[in-house]
């Protein structure tokens, strides 16, 4: 049962990574009892589970993610969603009333237009229907206010953290609350803009060199410095 | 025909451009050159350059076109109008659309289709400069904007032309030696799967010259997927010196 890559080593679409007695697991398939990657990425494994981290991908819709899409669509009764997906997402009108939707009284644009950025959660969905979001819990709904910015949605795990430790340290030192939809759609919202470009710059590295050790010590140190520089610049203009 | 194609090889052995029959042309190959697209790679085989883009998985547009089993895929294959000597039509060409149906149907077998119903994948080959065995080099191109897309594949496709030149039978043929030569085979090549994807043949060859063609094919495209796995992974380069 040999395997032909070290962990973490980068593996193209089509590279044989292992033969015999494995399981393929993510971005793998299995054929002749030979595991074969099909995406560009690095290879883990996990006992008997061979996974390639994709370096590439796109997000695809699970029930119970948390997701912050674009409204594209008012309907009849409800607003077709764009949440980076192939699939364009439905949110249905009694869902977000909280009470049963009146078609001749209710205007749906009133409530949420074209344009409209909202944080929802995927309640349903399968491979013969669109997935199906819901805003009735707390901290859902419509984005009044705050920054947006796009990751490739395999990189939000590293975003996080072991144990969050990432996303924890970023909002600690800028100070800003922090939304991750797992679509990759990153919501900041901070006291003023400084706080929140701050925030984005941390993220926008934390995807350039996602794949780095130790890439947690080095975000705190560089938004420490960006801190010191700000207030440099400060104390300057007072002068 | 005989005294124009007695040129095309020198009394060496060599070829117009100096090559020996089996050897390919200079490739270049670069991974995500365009920032709009979802996936893109540019190829540069001797003096043909060619850009391919990859848009999607994304809804099906018109609707009616969606299959409720597996993914669509979409082709187009276009020449831009400077790209050969004399101007041509930028209207998709009889050509065109049967390259665009080719290149398709090379690249089919390599994706898993099946992942994503519902969903279609648009696939746009432009060709800015042609000098012969642009299905193969856009075939090359394209399965690697497909990876660069994140698209889950079986394989790389490779493609590669062999052809007869005065008699011998050579590797990756350009214009001249197309236009003259007794016979062209295009192969395109999943490596890893041992697969051929495309096999075309235009002219004649005899039973033992076509296999013989098909074998140096086959050569050529295990050589170009070598050098497609590097420029995929060229893109990743600075990812994986910081680790180290």
């Amino acid at each position: 049962m040999p395997t032909y890559f070290e962990r973490r080593q980068i593996v193209t679409p089509g590279d044989l990574i292992a033969e015999g007695d494995y399981i393929a697991g993510e971005n793998t398939y299995k054929e002749d009892n030979k595991i074969y990657a099909s995406r560009i990425g690095l290879v883990e494994y996990e006992n008997k589970k061979v996974n390639v981290v994709a370096l590439r991908a796109f997000y695809i819709p699970r029930v119970g993610d948390t997701v912050i899409g674009t409204v594209v669509e008012v309907g009849f009764n409800g607003w077709m969603v764009d949440i980076s997906a192939p699939y364009q997402a439905i949110l249905r009108a009694s869902n977000v009333l909280s009470r049963p939707f009146r078609p001749q009284k209710d205007d749906l644009s009133k409530v949420l237009d074209v344009g409209d950025l909202i944080v929802a959660k995927i309640v349903s969905y399968d491979r013969t229907r669109n997935p199906q979001l819901s805003v009735g819990e707390p901290g859902l709904g419509k984005v009044t206010r705050g920054q947006i910015t796009k990751i490739t949605p395999t990189k939000i795990p590293r975003v996080i953290g072991r144990k969050g430790s990432m996303i924890s340290m970023i909002k600690q030192e800028t100070g800003c609350h922090i939304l991750l939809g797992l679509n990759g759609v990153i919501l900041i919202t901070g006291k003023n803009l400084e706080d929140e470009q701050l925030a984005m710059m941390a993220i926008r590295k934390i995807e350039e060199e996602s794949h780095t050790s130790g890439l947690t010590d080095r975000i705190s140190q560089m938004i420490k410095e960006e801190k010191a520089k700000k207030e440099e610049n400060k104390d300057e203009s007072k002068k | 025909m005989s005294q124009k194609s007695e040129k095309l090889i020198d009394k060496k052995g060599l070829r117009l451009d100096g090559r020996k029959p089996n050897e390919l042309r200079p490739i270049k190959i670069e991974v995500g050159v365009l920032s709009n697209a979802d996936g893109s790679a540019y190829i540069e085989q001797g003096k043909n350059k060619i850009l391919a883009a990859i848009y999607g998985p994304k809804e099906v547009h018109p609707k009616h076109l969606a299959l409720p089993d597996r993914m669509i895929l979409r082709c187009r294959y276009h020449m831009a109008p400077f790209s050969v000597q004399e101007r041509k039509s930028p209207a998709p060409s009889r050509r065109e659309i049967e390259l665009s149906k080719v290149i398709r149907e090379a690249l089919e077998p390599a994706i898993f289709l099946e992942y994503y119903p519902r969903t279609a994948i648009d696939v746009f080959v432009e060709v800015l400069q042609a000098d012969g065995g642009t299905r193969c080099a856009s075939i090359t191109a394209a399965s690697l904007a497909l990876a660069d897309a994140g698209i889950p594949m079986k394989d790389l496709v490779a493609a590669c032309a062999a052809g007869k030149v005065d008699d011998t039978i050579v590797l990756d043929l350009m214009d001249t030696e197309d236009k003259i030569g007794a016979a062209d085979v295009p192969v395109a090549l999943m490596p890893n799967l041992d697969a051929i994807t495309l096999l075309q043949m235009d002219g004649t060859l005899s039973l033992e010259e076509f296999e013989q063609a098909v074998n140096l094919a086959l050569e050529g495209c295990r050589k170009i997927y070598a050098m497609q796995k590097e420029a995929l992974k060229a893109r990743y380069v600075n990812v994986k010196e910081v680790e180290e």
